[in-house]
């Protein structure tokens, strides 16, 4: 049984309320302030330079760095569960994606679906095959997903499991999804996929914790999506994709600093200056969704584009 | 000329309650036709049972066609179900008077659909035991919320449909089902509510139905509009439109008015009601149907015909898909076999008589389901970037057994539920059909006491 609160006690604790609101407030404002104290400097994604061996998702071993390496469970899941759906104070987070520099060399995916359990068909960032309707020669273009600002996959959620953060991100609790895959259906950018069975190694992911930040262990009959590696963000470290790339093509940041880093060079730049300078873009911009992933047109290209033996894109996409 | 046939044919009281009741009483089909139903059911319950050890990865839907045969279905059951308010609500309501008889048969239609559209939701749901979450983190901005607030609605406010004007029945019942089993002689207590024949009790009774049929106007309206805007209401080529509403709307008036014609041949053959659904019936619904399909047809211009004079390029690939393309021979099918030619059919008397009524009902009832299944898959083939890296049967889609007997076990539900219905209670209302034989409510009241004693 609840005993009743006294008026006098209601107003008690709304004033502690209160009080940690400004407590967080200040908390937040100072957070911001260091934020920017060490701008883009991204220090701590440093590698440590030891690699260990680890079994990759299609059975190949794979070489990654320890600093990669994460124990898991090291916060109580609830706090997980509160602080992944606030997000991360004081924080925009934003990628630029240049496409001269992409290769398909797929290392970004493999990385993904290695760190979140997903199996070889199932993508939070897939790399396509695009073209500009002949006017270019074809590219390489790595799709996460585009964390929009005005979402259209939140909006249609009934239970409130997918949602945005103030950071920006956009996360999914796949403790709390009940399987209707109305986000699949909103998504312009098919940046959602679906556990149609068992996930990959359920067995070995039996007892994990559930991280609402890495979305592991993924859940049979739930959605999971890109959650531009929300977890390793909290530790000031760069998502999986952009780090594993051999190519330079991600960079990644924060708006609020307006820095971003790149994930192979380590090199800091002005994100507005690099967006300008670029020329870039972002997918869909009639959709109104506000994308927070930028794509930098493809010129100064690294490689050729070859896909299969062949330099001409093939349409797969029938109708 | 039938008309007057028709009114000619003056029929006894107890003439009626006995035509009426005897289905009730005995009826040897029913037995082995409820086993029937009951075994579809079994074949889709072990699917389901599959289908929720193993995950929804059983069914033929991957990451791109997330939909499938199950929300295709959910549409055309919800669409089903809308007829019974078209007959009761508003044709009752402006006082057209050859409704009487089968009034309570789509009543009865409305409710066996409306039932198993919420269930076929769950068995597309990838966390069914989750469900209680919908209520304890439920979101006003969700159209889903939105569908099972006016679904759970619309199930509430058909049943007082069907329940209030059978209450003045409920004495034709207790008096003549003295022989009947003990739990049925129950039911029929119950759901008599102390109705005795007054005047008065007639009277809120009227008054009751009327104030139903007004509220189920905006939320039958309301259950297939947001049905419509589970699609509109996204940014993908095909479903971002704005006729959605009025066009879900229309489309379901022709699949229910399709599905009444069946159940109308079915009921009044095989329980012996010709008199009372008379070939005049099928000539009216028939004309009814002519109607409401030429406004579906006028619907499917706009919303066909619009796009493809642009013929923007998103629209396009989808278009062609329908038109010439992977879907183009079930398109065609659907639109020339479940709509125009049945149009073209029916505006000819004959084919308003009851076989050609039962065989055009068919064909447009199997047209209807496939359109619901071209509204919900192309557009989930075609979208705004490629499907590219994933297995090839990511992007086909055709539905698995699985799907097929899930979707049978709701066919088979809904019609089992109006089966027995149509087994506890008579079909048609016999106190509205004695009124309008001109017998009076002190008639039918003496009619009551004599059986009684």
């Amino acid at each position: 049984m609840k005993s009743k609160n006294t008026p006098a006690e209601k107003k008690d604790k709304k004033l502690t309320s209160r009080r940690n609101f400004l407590k967080k407030g200040l908390l937040a404002g100072a957070g911001t302030v260091l934020g920017a104290g060490v701008v883009g400097s991204f220090d701590a994604f440093a590698e440590s330079g030891d690699s260990i061996k680890v079994l990759g998702p299609d059975g190949k071993i794979l070489t990654v760095d320890k600093s990669h390496l994460k124990e898991i469970g090291a916060r109580p899941e609830s706090q997980m569960q509160t602080e992944g759906r606030e997000g991360i104070p004081g924080r925009k987070w934003i990628k630029v994606i240049d496409l001269g520099k992409c290769r398909n060399a797929r290392m970004c995916v493999a990385a993904c679906q290695h760190a979140h359990q997903l199996k070889p068909e199932q993508y939070h960032v897939n790399v396509l095959r695009m073209d500009r309707e002949g006017e270019t020669a074809p590219f390489f273009m790595p799709k996460p997903c585009q964390h929009c600002d005005d979402p259209p996959c939140t909006k249609v959620c009934p239970v409130d499991a997918t949602f945005k953060r103030q950071d920006g991100l956009v996360l999914i609790d796949n403790e709390r999804c009940i399987g209707c895959r109305f986000c699949i259906a909103a998504c312009p950018y098919s940046a959602r996929i679906f556990n149609w069975t068992d996930p990959r190694d359920v067995e070995k992911y039996k007892d994990v914790e559930y991280d609402v930040e890495l979305n592991v262990p993924q859940k049979k009959g739930t959605v999971s999506k890109c959650l531009f590696s929300a977890n390793l963000l909290r530790e000031e470290r760069m998502p999986y994709c952009v780090t594993a790339c051999p190519n330079g093509v991600y960079w990644f940041g924060d708006e609020n600093e307006n820095a971003v880093t790149n994930g192979t060079t380590k090199e800091t730049v002005n994100f507005k200056k690099l967006l300008k300078d670029n020329a870039a873009y972002v997918l869909l911009p009639e959709l109104g969704t506000q994308p927070r992933v930028y794509y930098l047109p493809e010129k100064n290209r690294l490689f050729p584009y070859k896909y299969n033996g062949s330099t001409e894109l093939k349409k797969e996409h029938s109708s | 000329m039938s008309e007057v046939k028709h009114k000619d044919q003056k029929k006894s009281l107890s003439k009626i309650v006995d035509d009426l009741t005897r289905p009730i009483k005995r009826h040897y089909g029913f037995t082995p036709w409820i086993l029937f139903l009951i075994a579809i059911m079994a074949l889709g319950i072990w699917a389901y049972i599959i289908q929720i050890r193993d995950g929804l990865g059983v069914t033929a839907m991957r990451d791109y066609v997330s939909w499938g045969l199950y929300i295709a279905s959910f549409i055309f059951f919800i669409a089903t179900a809308l007829i019974g308010m078209l007959i009761s609500a508003v044709l009752g309501l402006i006082g057209i008077k050859w409704i009487t008889p089968i009034a309570r048969i789509a009543e009865m239609i409305a409710i066996g659909f409306a039932m198993w559209a919420g269930l076929i939701i769950i068995f597309d749901m990838g966390r069914p035991d989750r469900i209680l979450n919908i209520f304890l983190h439920g979101r006003l901005q969700s159209p889903i919320v939105w569908d099972i607030t006016v679904v759970t609605t619309y199930v509430a406010i058909s049943l007082l449909l069907y329940l209030l004007p059978l209450i003045p029945d409920i004495p034709f019942l207790k008096k003549t089902m003295k022989d009947q089993p003990k739990w049925k002689q129950k039911i029929y207590e119950i759901l008599s509510f102390g109705f005795k024949g007054h005047t008065e009790q007639y009277k809120l009774i009227k008054r009751l139905i009327r104030i139903m049929a007004i509220l189920i106007i905006p939320v039958a309206l309301a259950i297939h509009t947001v049905t419509s805007w589970l699609f509109a209401l996204t940014l993908r080529v095909g479903w971002d439109s704005t006729i959605f509403g009025p066009y879900y709307v229309t489309g379901a008036f022709v699949t229910g008015g399709a599905a009444v014609l069946i159940a109308m041949f079915i009921f009044s053959r095989d329980f012996r009601l010709k008199e009372y659904i008379t070939d005049f019936h099928f000539d009216k619904m028939g004309k009814l149907l002519v109607l409401l399909m030429l406004v579906y047809l006028y619907f499917n211009i706009n919303e066909y015909l619009v796009p493809a004079y642009k013929m923007k390029t998103l629209d396009e690939h989808h278009l062609s898909g329908l038109f010439t393309g992977k879907f183009a021979v079930m398109f065609w099918t659907v639109q020339l076999g479940g709509l125009i030619i049945p149009i073209i059919l029916m505006l000819f008397k004959k084919m308003r008589r009851p076989i050609p009524s039962l065989i055009i009902g068919i064909a447009v009832v199997i047209g209807a389901f496939f359109k619901r299944y071209l509204i919900t898959i192309p557009t989930l083939l075609h979208p705004h970037l490629p499907i590219q890296n994933v297995p090839a049967e990511f992007s086909t889609y055709w539905p698995t057994a699985f799907e097929w007997s899930i979707t049978m076990m709701a066919v088979a539900g809904a019609v089992l539920i109006i089966t027995i219905l149509a087994k506890l209670f008579p079909i048609m209302p016999i106190w509205e059909i004695a009124h309008e034989e001109g017998i009076t409510n002190e008639e039918i009241n003496q009619f009551v006491e004599e059986k009684n004693n």
